[in-house]
């Protein structure tokens, strides 16, 4: 089979990708929203004109706000974020960002979140993600209990949470990448995001191991890679077209849907790209090259 | 045969049934429809609208931080649901008055769970409420009752200051500085009622002070005979009667000129004073009901768009089984929009995010069970047969494959029990199960409904997908 026979190739593939996210992770971090960091959010339309950057900016640093990013959004709106405010410093500065009232304007959205909360928010998603691994790998050592021969089941595990660690790593590189680039922001949508690819790109792994596993017991083709290869065969044309609907409504989402699960729709299709990908091109190839490396241990031993 | 094929008409009727109650109990920009006719006269006096989140329908969510340090540890859960009451008692109260217009406030306590630095916090949501400095000050606001004894002396003379350009300053002046405190205060108080005099029917203020509160009044009243005992509330005067003996037992009347809704406003506001709790404010967030709406149209537009292309997909795609899938989707979208107005599921941008990828996973199951199907036709079944074994032999994989999902989901929805997404996993969660079932049970009516077992090129045609058909298939493989 082709995957099976190229398999160097398509590892390489997503070795190099895996490891260059690793590197944009490292280098560029990830941005933490305010609902992981603590701070405000702050959405004002202007209603007949809008002042400029440097206006707005002025204002801010009236407010002792210096530290605060103030960017246009849309035709008429400005976004501020800055540390949170109590309610006295708000209203003042919304009064003080008509400037005078020369530029009338309406709050659209408020958000305060004070450091407490964040950093419980963030403490709630890494226990989830933790949560999350360890009853996946247990449910893929329970479903594969009865598989133990070439490859022992645990085994499966292991490669699951091999290809879960790179369904992982590639979202979060090209959210390191936009965060550089376009200040996009971790916060709970993200986490959620990474986990949903997590469920689904895990079931792709399982349906494509499912039918190996049936296979096996039904003894279709003579070597342990040959089942592999006509699984694959078997398989891809379902993993592709799956994936493929969940990201065709994904693209709906992020394109027309609401702005703020846009990055949520981005982290989605990036995840289920790669989460597809890793299913058809890094699990099942990881399979056969561990089942190669038993028999030369095995034959090893014999030898000695 | 014709038994599944009423089978199958008969989940369509119900289908298209539930699709008709979701969209007709949705009201209609607030406008009765004009046309008097029975079902709609129905769907005028029950409608059932989807629950919508802060953030598409615009409001004020406000998380409180309450400092319980000074509460005996046993006692912090009994506390913060009498903190929430009071809470949810102010925010009816000025629901009732018109102040704030909220939908249906959402009062939670949230624990703060075992260890030193769990912290208690009380979240507020107020649907519809978008001036948080109202709601805040509602919230917050502790009305202060307090009596006041009015001195002997008289009061200062004010002194005017002129200076030279012939300007008169006069100093501020406290206009009730002759009445001062005694110490007792609305913190003492245990209860109050309205009551109304027997004789006049005048309704007055009846209280009912503590035991401490009571030695209070008690030392009070007998020092102080002959004085004016003034009740202060928020610093106004609203009674000044006279001491005329020793009152003993705790209980006092308030009266004065009130209405009777007036008393009652005021024993409630009374016995509902002090917040018994204090609380800071934490985080609040405001979404402009114009956001919410915009997110909203997106969110739908979004939801439409997706079932759209995944429809013409599926049947460029699968032909005759990728139509079947489409109706079994459309059943499966009304079925569990149905489900959602029926459990009240709070649908947030999030939620309608997690619908709109369970209509993704969805087809999931149905194009596991379609490549099974032609697997068994290019193994030279008959249409019908091939249709038996591919639903028999998919049902594992589609089990296995939703498991995963269905786990992500459930523990997302326990560890962030007061998030969006609680309704993001939610969402997730009712979508794929009933995915599994419409899958399962729907697709599978339908496929063996329209199957036939005629082999001519049609059908071949039909039950093939991709760029090759049912009987091109068997002859590659071969």
């Amino acid at each position: 089979m082709f995957i099976i026979k190229n398999k160097f190739v398509f590892l390489t593939i997503s070795a190099v990708i895996v490891l260059a996210s690793i590197v944009c992770i490292l280098v560029y971090g990830l941005k933490l929203g305010i609902d992981f960091k603590g701070g405000t959010l702050l959405e004002v339309n202007y209603t007949t004109s809008v002042p400029d950057t440097a206006a707005v900016n002025d204002v801010l640093a009236a407010h002792k706000l210096s530290d605060a990013i103030a960017q246009p959004e849309g035709a008429s709106g400005f976004s501020i974020k800055s540390r949170p405010l109590a309610e006295g410093e708000r209203t003042s500065l919304i009064s003080d960002l008509s400037i005078g009232g020369q530029y009338p304007l309406t709050e659209t959205n408020f958000t305060s979140i004070g450091p407490s909360v964040g950093a419980e928010l963030a403490r709630k998603a890494i226990v989830a993600i933790i949560v999350v691994v360890i009853f996946i790998v247990l449910y893929i050592a329970f479903a594969f209990r009865t598989v133990s021969k070439p490859v022992s089941s645990w085994k499966y595990g292991l490669i699951a949470i091999a290809t879960l660690v790179h369904d992982l790593a590639i979202p979060s590189g090209v959210f390191a990448l936009l965060g550089h680039f376009q200040g996009a922001e971790v916060n709970t949508l993200f986490v959620v995001a990474l986990l949903t690819v997590l469920g689904i790109s895990v079931s792709d792994t399982i349906v494509v191991f499912d039918r190996i596993r049936e296979n096996l017991k039904n003894h279709v083709a003579p070597t342990f890679a040959e089942t592999v290869g006509k699984s694959l065969n078997q398989t891809f044309v379902r993993s592709i077209n799956t994936s493929l609907t969940v990201i065709l409504v994904l693209l709906a989402l992020f394109f027309v849907g609401p702005a703020s699960t846009k990055d949520f729709a981005l982290v989605l299709i990036v995840g289920m790209f790669f989460g597809t990908y890793s299913s058809i091109f890094v699990a099942s190839p990881l399979l056969v090259l561990t089942e190669a490396w038993q028999e030369k241990k095995a034959l090893a031993a014999k030898k000695k | 045969m014709w038994k599944k094929r009423f089978a199958a008409l008969l989940i369509l009727i119900i289908g298209i049934a539930l699709g008709f109650f979701v969209y007709k109990s949705e009201p209609v920009g607030g406008h009765a429809p004009a046309r008097p006719h029975f079902l709609t006269s129905y769907f005028d006096k029950h409608q059932m609208p989807f629950k919508l989140g802060l953030d598409l329908s615009g409001g004020t969510h406000l998380v409180y931080e309450a400092d319980v340090s000074a509460i005996p540890q046993a006692q912090v859960s009994d506390s913060m649901k009498v903190l929430r009451d009071v809470v949810a008692a102010r925010v009816n109260g000025k629901q009732v008055s018109g102040v704030l217009g909220v939908l249906e406030p959402l009062i939670q306590i949230k624990e703060g769970g075992v260890g030193a630095k769990g912290s208690e916090q009380l979240i507020v949501d107020l649907p519809g409420v978008t001036d948080v400095t109202q709601a805040e000050q509602t919230i917050g606001e502790t009305p202060t009752l307090e009596f006041r004894l009015k001195s002997d002396k008289p009061a200062p003379p004010v002194q005017a200051t002129v200076d030279e350009k012939g300007n008169v300053t006069l100093p501020m002046i406290d206009p009730y500085a002759q009445y001062i405190s005694t110490g007792l205060t609305g913190r003492y108080l245990s209860s109050a009622s309205v009551q109304f005099d027997q004789n006049t029917g005048a309704p007055y203020v009846a209280l009912n002070f503590n035991s401490e509160g009571a030695d209070l009044f008690d030392k009070i009243t007998k020092e102080n005979i002959g004085k004016t005992l003034a009740i202060f509330l928020d610093g106004q005067p609203i009674s000044t009667p006279t001491i005329q003996t020793e009152i003993t037992g705790g209980q006092a009347v308030i009266s004065g000129s009130f209405t009777p809704q007036q008393a009652k406003d005021l024993a409630s506001s009374l016995s509902y004073g002090a917040l018994p709790v204090p609380i800071h404010l934490v985080s609040s967030e405001l979404i402009g009901p114009s956001l919410g709406a915009q997110a909203m149209k997106d969110g739908v537009r979004a939801g439409i768009i997706g079932f759209l292309v995944v429809a013409i997909f599926l049947i460029l795609w699968y032909r005759l089984p990728g139509l079947v899938a489409v109706v079994a989707l459309s059943i499966y979208v009304a079925t569990t929009l149905f489900v959602f107005k029926l459990m009240h599921v709070t649908l947030s941008s999030a939620a309608i995010a997690g619908f709109i990828i369970s209509i993704g996973v969805a087809v999931d199951a149905n194009v596991l069970i379609f490549e099974r199907i032609k697997e068994e036709l290019r193994g030279g079944r008959t249409v019908s047969d091939a249709i038996t074994a591919g639903f028999d032999r998919a049902w594992l994989s589609i089990r296995d494959s939703n498991i995963s999902s269905i786990i992500t989901a459930l523990i997302l929805f326990f560890l962030f029990a007061d998030s969006f997404v609680r309704g993001f996993a939610i969402t997730f969660l009712i979508g794929v199960l009933i995915s599994m079932f419409s899958a399962i049970v729907i697709s599978r009516l339908f496929l063996r409904a329209v199957a036939t077992k005629d082999q001519s090129r049609l059908t071949a045609f039909l039950f093939g997908s991709g760029l090759s058909s049912a009987k091109a298939n068997v002859v590659t493989t071969k």
